[in-house]
């Protein structure tokens, strides 16, 4: 049953894909995407179960691996995978609707996702950081023409920069890859798994190790969308459809975070001087710099959720740097509160597209007036963003500055609260604006249906599900943390 | 180790090295993607003769896979793109005697940077691995400082053929599963590319990527 459970996510996503593919687009098409994710969150489910006592399921023969940290990355990829399925129910609606696209790229989309879903769950379960790898590129592949559905002018441009840098940092990860593996034959271990390699982390040779750590972390930080290598990110989100940035934002990122995650014992462990931990350290607080700047005069509201996604992978990215069991915890705990909120904002932000025929945030006000429901859901979800009572992201947040200072790194912290509050005031400012403000206009354009709004609601909701579902979810998440710092 | 091994594995390093330093020198485009057909068969040279000189069957068997993945199939594709009016030349922000000089401090950043690879394993097979960075990094550069798509291209490829480079001097290639699965990727990701330029084309006129600037803060 276990086994099943290991193979379901990335096979029955590919099945799916193939099927959707194979009899083209269907009105109900996004019904397969849901099961995609839905399967995927099940067995994560199940895994989760399985792999709580510490105890990991093996497929030998394939070389997969599921412990506690992969099971709750699934748990992440089915959670948020199913709510943007479910939201591309409307958002391909709309495009019939007004008219857009073509069955063809129709069709397209709907073989594009569930592939996306089963490449990501594939990185996850692959014990091999060599296959783990290739994954993430795939991912990139797939996301490619995903990214560029609409096929206007900036949805090209943002689909070669994405292409282009994504391609080339992870290239970067490669050679990180190549050297630990050089560094793990001269060890006489001819092997990528990550179980044979973590063992024996202190006897690989230093010099090579701190070139491998470099390219790592730079490379799968491109991915996962860490300041200086986030310029494709903001571009990327504001013109893909906005299921498939719920999906780059809530998972994509921290699927390549988790590679991060997966290598840090082989970096840190057996009392190694990697400069691993620093270099997270730096990175987290530019990502948080860049996004703060950005976010003060931000204008579009699919880049402001873009920017937003940067500073919550610096504040992870941060967290890491701390790296106590602790700090580890509530890392993971931040990636799926803030994967839920992200998607459900992104789905929110899709229907304000399709509605109001606009993203930027000049132009559109009052919608807690205009549109009660979709400004509702709006505003719920940028006060759950923004680590307000009872949204999970509050414990997290707090949690990762609490372990930044509890491992030392007060400086680190003090810095990350300061501009914490900057990016709080801009969301703030800018949400401000759009939900509340005058109503100027009377409603135009098509009225928004509550069925379009149920995925962002349930996003919202599962937020608060976190905290309420904390004492059973608490020993998986300690679980995964364990993996990531004994070892060696 | 054979003073013949490493006389061909320096040779196949050199001919990689220098088609790379070239790709900064020549402006048509045409004459580049022959370049990099020249710089895929030094490198399935260089595997094969690895593979030859541990007697590795497999990693021959690759060595003809990367030979018809880079030096037929990614320059055919390279050529579907090139081939359109407006893509004979491309146009670097940086002129060629500057690109020289980055090249040269490239080429000293990589010999700095992979000390510790040749401290660990001093082989002449492990001390050619500069080469292989140097190229990647020409490679970053060319993708940096080109504006047409296609030399964009041809930066990531260089980008990657530097890092195969490194990947079988050091041990001999990773595991097999992984370097198909790299291989399939690369083969992808230009597939990729490729559909997107025409699209670019199509929609821009041209593939100049300074029109790309309707995105931004």
């Amino acid at each position: 049953m276990n086994q099943i459970a290991v193979l379901a996510p990335v096979l029955a996503p590919l099945l799916i894909a193939l099927f959707a593919g194979g009899i083209g687009w269907r009105s109900w098409s996004w019904q397969m995407l849901t099961a995609a994710g839905l399967i995927q969150f099940a067995a994560g489910v199940l895994l989760a179960v399985a792999t709580t006592d510490g105890s990991a399921v093996t497929l030998g023969s394939l070389d997969f691996r599921v412990d506690a940290l992969s099971a709750f990355v699934m748990l992440v990829i089915g959670a948020v995978g199913t709510l943007a399925g479910w939201g591309s129910r409307s958002y391909l609606a709309d495009e019939v609707a007004g008219g857009a696209g073509s069955p063809r790229r129709r069709r397209q989309y709907v073989t594009l996702v569930p592939m996306f879903l089963a490449t990501m769950a594939l990185a996850v379960v692959a014990d091999n950081l060599g296959v783990m790898w290739a994954a993430i590129e795939g991912t990139t592949i797939v996301t490619a023409f995903l990214v560029g559905h609409t096929r206007t002018r900036g949805a090209l441009e943002a689909t070669w920069k994405y292409v282009v840098l994504g391609s080339t940092g992870i290239a970067l990860a490669f050679l990180g890859t190549v050297l630990v593996h050089f560094a793990a034959v001269q060890r006489g271990v001819s092997t990528l798994s990550w179980m044979a390699l973590s063992p024996i982390a202190g006897q690989l040779d230093p010099g090579v190790m701190r070139l491998a750590a470099a390219l790592i972390v730079i490379g799968f930080g491109t991915k996962a969308g860490l300041a200086p290598m986030h310029a494709w990110l903001p571009d990327a989100h504001s013109q893909a459809p906005a299921p498939v940035s719920a999906l780059m934002s809530g998972v994509l990122t921290s699927v390549a975070f988790y590679a991060i995650l997966r290598y840090l014992p082989i970096f840190t462990g057996g009392g190694n001087a990697s400069p691993t931990r620093p270099m997270l350290a730096v990175l987290g607080l530019t990502s948080l710099f860049v996004a703060a700047s950005l976010l003060i005069a931000q204008r579009d509201l699919k880049r402001l959720l873009g920017y937003s996604t940067v500073e919550n992978m610096g504040l992870m990215a941060l967290g890491a740097a701390a790296g106590s069991k602790f700090a580890i915890t509530v890392v993971l705990l931040h990636m799926l509160g803030h994967g839920m909120t992200k998607a459900g904002l992104f789905l929110a932000a899709g229907r304000v597209a399709h509605l109001e025929g606009t993203t930027t945030l000049g132009s559109i006000s009052g919608l807690l007036v205009r549109r009660p429901q979709l400004g509702a859901g709006l505003a719920t979800g940028m006060v759950f963003l923004l680590g307000l009572p009872p949204s999970a992201l509050l414990l997290s947040e707090v949690g990762i500055v609490a372990g930044l200072v509890m491992t030392g790194l007060t400086w680190v912290a003090i810095a990350a609260v300061v501009l914490l509050f900057v990016v709080f005031v801009a969301i703030v400012r800018a949400s401000a604006s759009l939900v509340l403000g005058p109503a100027l206009d009377a409603v135009q354009g098509p009225t928004a249906s509550t069925t379009g709004l149920l995925p962002t609601w349930t996003g919202i909701a599962g937020t608060v599900g976190l905290v309420v579902g904390l004492p059973w979810l608490l020993p998986l998440l300690t679980r995964a943390a364990e993996v990531v710092i004994t070892h060696g | 180790m054979s003073n013949q091994f490493v006389q061909a594995l320096n040779l196949a390093a050199g001919l990689i090295l220098l088609t790379a330093v070239l790709t900064l020198w020549i402006r048509r485009v045409s004459t580049l993607v022959r370049l990099i057909a020249l710089q895929g068969v030094a490198l399935a040279v260089l595997v094969g003769t690895v593979a030859w000189h541990g007697h590795d069957q497999q990693l021959g068997l690759l060595a003809f896979g990367i030979l018809a993945l880079k030096a037929f199939v990614l320059p055919y594709l390279l050529r579907r793109v090139s081939t359109q009016p407006g893509e004979a030349e491309t146009d670097p922000l940086v002129n060629v005697p500057a690109s020289l000089l980055a090249a040269a401090a490239l080429a000293a950043i990589s010999y700095a940077v992979t000390r510790p690879l040749v401290a660990l394993v001093p082989s002449a097979q492990v001390r050619a691995t500069p080469v292989g960075l140097t190229i990647a990094l020409i490679g970053l550069f060319v993708l940096l400082t080109r504006r047409r798509a296609v030399s964009q291209v041809i930066g990531f490829i260089l980008i990657d053929n530097g890092i195969a480079v490194v990947a079988f001097l050091t041990t001999s290639g990773v595991p097999l599963v992984v370097e198909l699965g790299s291989a399939l990727d690369v083969l992808l990701a230009i597939l990729v590319l490729q559909i997107l330029t025409n699209r670019i084309q199509a929609v821009f006129g041209d593939t100049d990527l300074d029109g790309l600037r309707e995105l931004r803060d």
